[in-house]
């Protein structure tokens, strides 16, 4: 408008507030125009779409912080998490120092989020706890038979596991990660680290100079609506020298700090898979303690990526803990990897493993394929990227636990060796540490992942899959990965879908409630729960989006990939039409949604502290 | 007002967990399962909170009876604003079969020591559902107890005079009562909403103090007279079956051997 400095101080006042009245008046015709798009009331109403200082139901609400000082953050009690907070304090103890640690955990106690197979390579855990099985560390199913097979609709072909290959599991446990977990969290508290289950990292704090302060937790006592209740309280900030992000695969903190430290510049885009798992106790006569069994081919077509896993534990029960694993760059709109999944079970060769049996328990989560390629700057002032979040599983083995937390040990010993060195000059408020990508590029986690960093990407091929097994076979065991070249990932997994309309839809056939179940009652064995008066966390950038691109392109993708029935289209009231509707109370926090989401429109963001899944050990027994 | 108030609360599997009955049927599986404080207990919490903040009450102290993890459970109690706890140290055998009766005895014998003016506890427990400690430990005391009903509204609790006012909603409209202190009330659901258990408190819970009591220094004897001979689930729900014509209806009954 005018140049203001030409007039004084009270005109340029003036001026000033005559341009925020005009912007209050602005910003409430914006906010109508999104809302008459849909005729229908907002779906999103959480306030990172929706600010809460522009929104007049937040005028007057106290919104200071309380705040805290520890010398370490790690946002994540999981193996990367625990294993970073022992190391730090096994090496405060060693050189008699002082060492304030703090892991918050959006899970009401520790392991209740933690999902996987699983079996565990113990040489991490050997690194870090040597004397593991005396602390009484839950490993108690060593692995003694391993099977690998080719399934057909009928058939089942029988696949050698030749020493060397990257499936072969001699010398490992089948584990219930929970538990596993469970243990690892009391020995950090042994030692001294400060757990806060039941508080979740919402927030990422800057300092002036851009280098990451800390974390805050997140506000609780928010209305659906997104206005505040009586029993609105701020979250609490955590400021910590250097804090350390474990927040597992595509963590949403992590999400953030990619874009603001561009971390992804030099490397792929993480490619994912979804894993789905249920836990059953079968009869005995079937049960074999130690054997694992992997699958790959049925039901999935050649070109999907997948395959199914099947231990058996030796837990007490008669118990096996079995899931399957789908690749998310698939591109049939129409499929769903739950049922995929439940047909899977109906196979001869599983179905008489199950049969007499009853399932106690389920539960999905995303995973990391991206591997080598993948693997994308850790370090940035102020904090530290450790565990599935930037992601170190191979694929090959499906093995992430350990990479994770050695990791997380890595990590640890570079901050402990910053943040007491006494002739410290840092640059940045926050700590900056290349000495852990340093450490890291030097570690067998960098051999092991490089080795088999072709294995995944073989499979986009005209071949599929079993194009993919020879190209393992030629230059994983016989050339152990030192082929020259490195193989490219196909791009976003959001992006590989093919319009509805170019795909036929799947059937599948009706589950029998014995063997295979249908989706809700699934969902009622994962013990999910969350506060259900609180703004959902699956957050839209644009409400309009779902019905407008999903739906009309893709036919609604999310009712099919979600493993917890979250989204559902449903008819308008008026007749015309369909609606999103977002049922956030049976989230599992999966993460499925905002990686394969086609239109990037889903935002996933942390709920109020506790809620969410209850897995216990992953199975629910004595 | 030097008027202290003891809160019971107690450690159940939370209310949203899928229940699982242990394989030998001798009860529910609860190892590893999540559990949190009972949501009655917290609206009792909640309750003597509120009334501290009003300034009714002085102090108010957190009781729970168990093994090592109900601790976890008067923390939490102490980050919502009570001042100090009691762990009564119940395990083993003696927790598994520790009923209603055990606990009003020992939170009787509490109330006497800590020479307590009200005690306010949870109507019921969600897991066993008895509705009885409460009206026990009253009895046992020869104290009132009263439990202001919840309907639409929230009803108050007040203390006036050295006696205790409570407001009841009931099917004719509000019934005030006033009753003798000291007295036991047991809260119901709509009582109040009970406050977030925030970061900040917990770390300041950590300093408060947690005594640990054993039942028999308080002269309390916790083995029980019931024994539970089996453990079953509810049976299975049949499926029901559609009928087209009022027809097919009478000959279904008929078949069924019902008219």
């Amino acid at each position: 408008m005018f140049p203001a400095c030409r007039y004084s101080l009270q005109a340029r006042r003036c001026v000033g507030a005559l341009k925020a009245v005009q912007a209050e008046h602005v910003a409430p015709q914006v906010c109508s125009t999104r809302s008459s798009s849909s005729t229908l009331s907002r779906i999103t109403t959480h306030y990172s779409v929706y600010p809460r200082d522009k929104d007049p139901r937040w005028e007057g609400v106290e919104m200071e912080r309380f705040a805290d000082e520890a010398d370490v953050v790690i946002v994540g009690g999981g193996p990367a998490g625990l294993s970073a907070a022992i190391r730090l304090k096994q090496l405060a103890n060693q050189h008699e120092k002082e060492l304030r640690v703090c892991v918050v955990e959006k899970a009401s106690q520790i392991g209740a989020h933690t999902l996987s197979g699983a079996c565990l390579e113990p040489t991490a855990l050997s690194e870090l706890i040597p004397d593991w099985k005396e602390r009484g560390a839950p490993l108690n199913t060593p692995v003694t038979e391993d099977k690998f097979s080719i399934l057909t609709e009928k058939y089942r072909i029988p696949v050698p596991i030749l020493p060397g290959l990257p499936m072969n599991n001699h010398g490992n446990y089948l584990v219930r990660l929970g538990h596993f977990v469970r243990w690892l969290g009391e020995q950090a508290e042994e030692l001294g680290v400060e757990l806060y289950p039941g508080y979740a990292a919402s927030e990422v704090l800057f300092h002036e100079d851009g280098s990451v302060k800390g974390i805050a937790t997140n506000d609780v006592g928010i209305a659906k609506d997104g206005s505040p209740k009586d029993v609105f309280e701020r979250g609490m900030e955590l400021h910590a020298k250097v804090t350390l992000f474990g927040e597992g695969c595509h963590g949403h903190l992590a999400k953030q700090l990619y874009k603001q430290f561009n971390l992804r510049g030099n490397c792929e885009p993480q490619t994912y898979a979804i894993g789905l798992k249920e836990l059953w106790v079968i009869d005995e006569k079937k049960w074999c303690p130690g054997r694992t069994e992997h699958s790959v081919g049925w039901p999935l077509n050649r070109n999907t990526y997948g395959g199914s896993f099947l231990y058996h534990l030796n837990e007490g029960e008669p118990l096996v803990a079995l899931g399957f694993v789908v690749g998310l760059d698939y591109t049939n709109p129409y499929l769903s990897p739950f049922r995929e999944f439940q047909r899977w079970k109906h196979h001869p060769s599983i179905m008489s493993t199950l049969e007499g049996g009853n399932r106690i328990a389920y539960g999905a989560r995303a995973l990391n394929e991206g591997g080598f390629q993948s693997i994308p700057k850790l370090t940035f002032p102020g904090g530290m990227l450790i565990g599935c979040s930037p992601g170190f599983m191979n694929v090959p083995k499906i093995k992430g636990t350990h990479t994770a937390m050695k990791s997380g040990m890595l990590a640890a010993e570079s901050a402990f060796s910053k943040i007491t060195d006494e002739n410290l000059q840092s640059e940045t408020a926050g700590l900056y540490i290349p000495e852990y990508e340093e450490a890291f590029k030097k570690s067998w986690i960098w051999k092991e992942l490089y080795s088999v960093r072709n294995i995944r990407p073989s499979f986009h091929n005209y071949f599929g899959l079993y194009g993919g097994m020879v190209y393992t076979g030629i230059f994983y065991w016989i050339l152990r990965g030192k082929e020259p070249w490195t193989l490219k990932h196909n791009g976003l997994d959001a992006d590989q879908l093919k319009p509805a309309k170019d795909c036929t839809p799947i059937e599948y056939p009706k589950p029998d409630g014995k063997i295979s179940f249908d989706l809700l009652s699934s969902v009622a064995l994962s013990g999910t729960n969350h506060e259900h008066d609180q703004p959902p966390h699956l957050t839209l950038k644009d409400d309009s989006v779902p019905v407008a691109q999903n739906l009309a392109i893709y036919d609604g993708p999310e009712q099919r990939f979600c493993p917890a029935g979250v989204y559902e289209y449903v008819p308008l009231e008026t007749g015309d039409g369909m609606r999103l509707q977002i049922n956030a109370q049976n989230c599992v926090h999966c993460k499925t949604c905002d990686i394969k989401d086609p239109s990037q429109n889903i935002n996933w963001v942390v709920p109020e502290g506790s809620g969410g899944p209850a897995y216990n050990g992953f199975s629910m027994i004595v | 007002m030097s008027a202290r108030v003891l809160v019971g609360v107690k450690r159940v599997i939370d209310y949203a967990v899928k229940i699982r009955v242990k394989p030998d049927r001798t009860g529910v599986v609860t190892d590893g399962v999540k559990h949190s404080m009972n949501p009655f207990c917290e609206i009792a919490v909640e309750e003597a909170v509120k009334l501290k903040e009003k300034k009714l009450v002085k102090e108010v102290v957190a009781v729970s009876c168990g093994p090592q993890q109900v601790q976890e459970t008067i923390r939490t109690a102490l980050a919502m604003g009570a001042d100090r706890g009691i762990h009564v140290e119940v395990s083993g055998k003696d927790y598994e079969t520790l009923g209603p009766l055990q606990v009003s005895k020992i939170l009787a014998a509490l109330a006497k020591k800590e020479q307590a003016d009200l005690i306010i506890l949870g109507k019921q427990a969600i897991d066993d559902d008895c509705n009885q400690t409460g009206q026990m430990t009253a009895a046992l005391l020869d104290w009132p107890q009263r439990s202001p009903e919840d309907g639409t509204f929230a009803s108050e609790v007040n203390i006036e005079a050295d006696k205790l006012k409570v407001v009841r909603e009931i099917d004719g409209g509000l019934e005030t009562i006033k009753i003798n202190l000291p007295a036991v009330v047991t809260a119901d659901l709509r009582l109040n909403t009970p406050r977030y258990a925030t970061l900040p408190n917990i770390m300041k819970a950590k300093k408060k103090k947690i005594a640990n009591v054993k039942p028999a220094d308080l002269g309390v004897d916790v083995s029980s007279r019931l024994e539970v001979l089996k453990v079953d689930e509810p049976p299975q729900r049949q499926a029901g079956v559609k009928v087209e014509t009022v027809h097919d209806l009478v000959g279904k009954l008929k078949e069924a051997g019902r008219i």
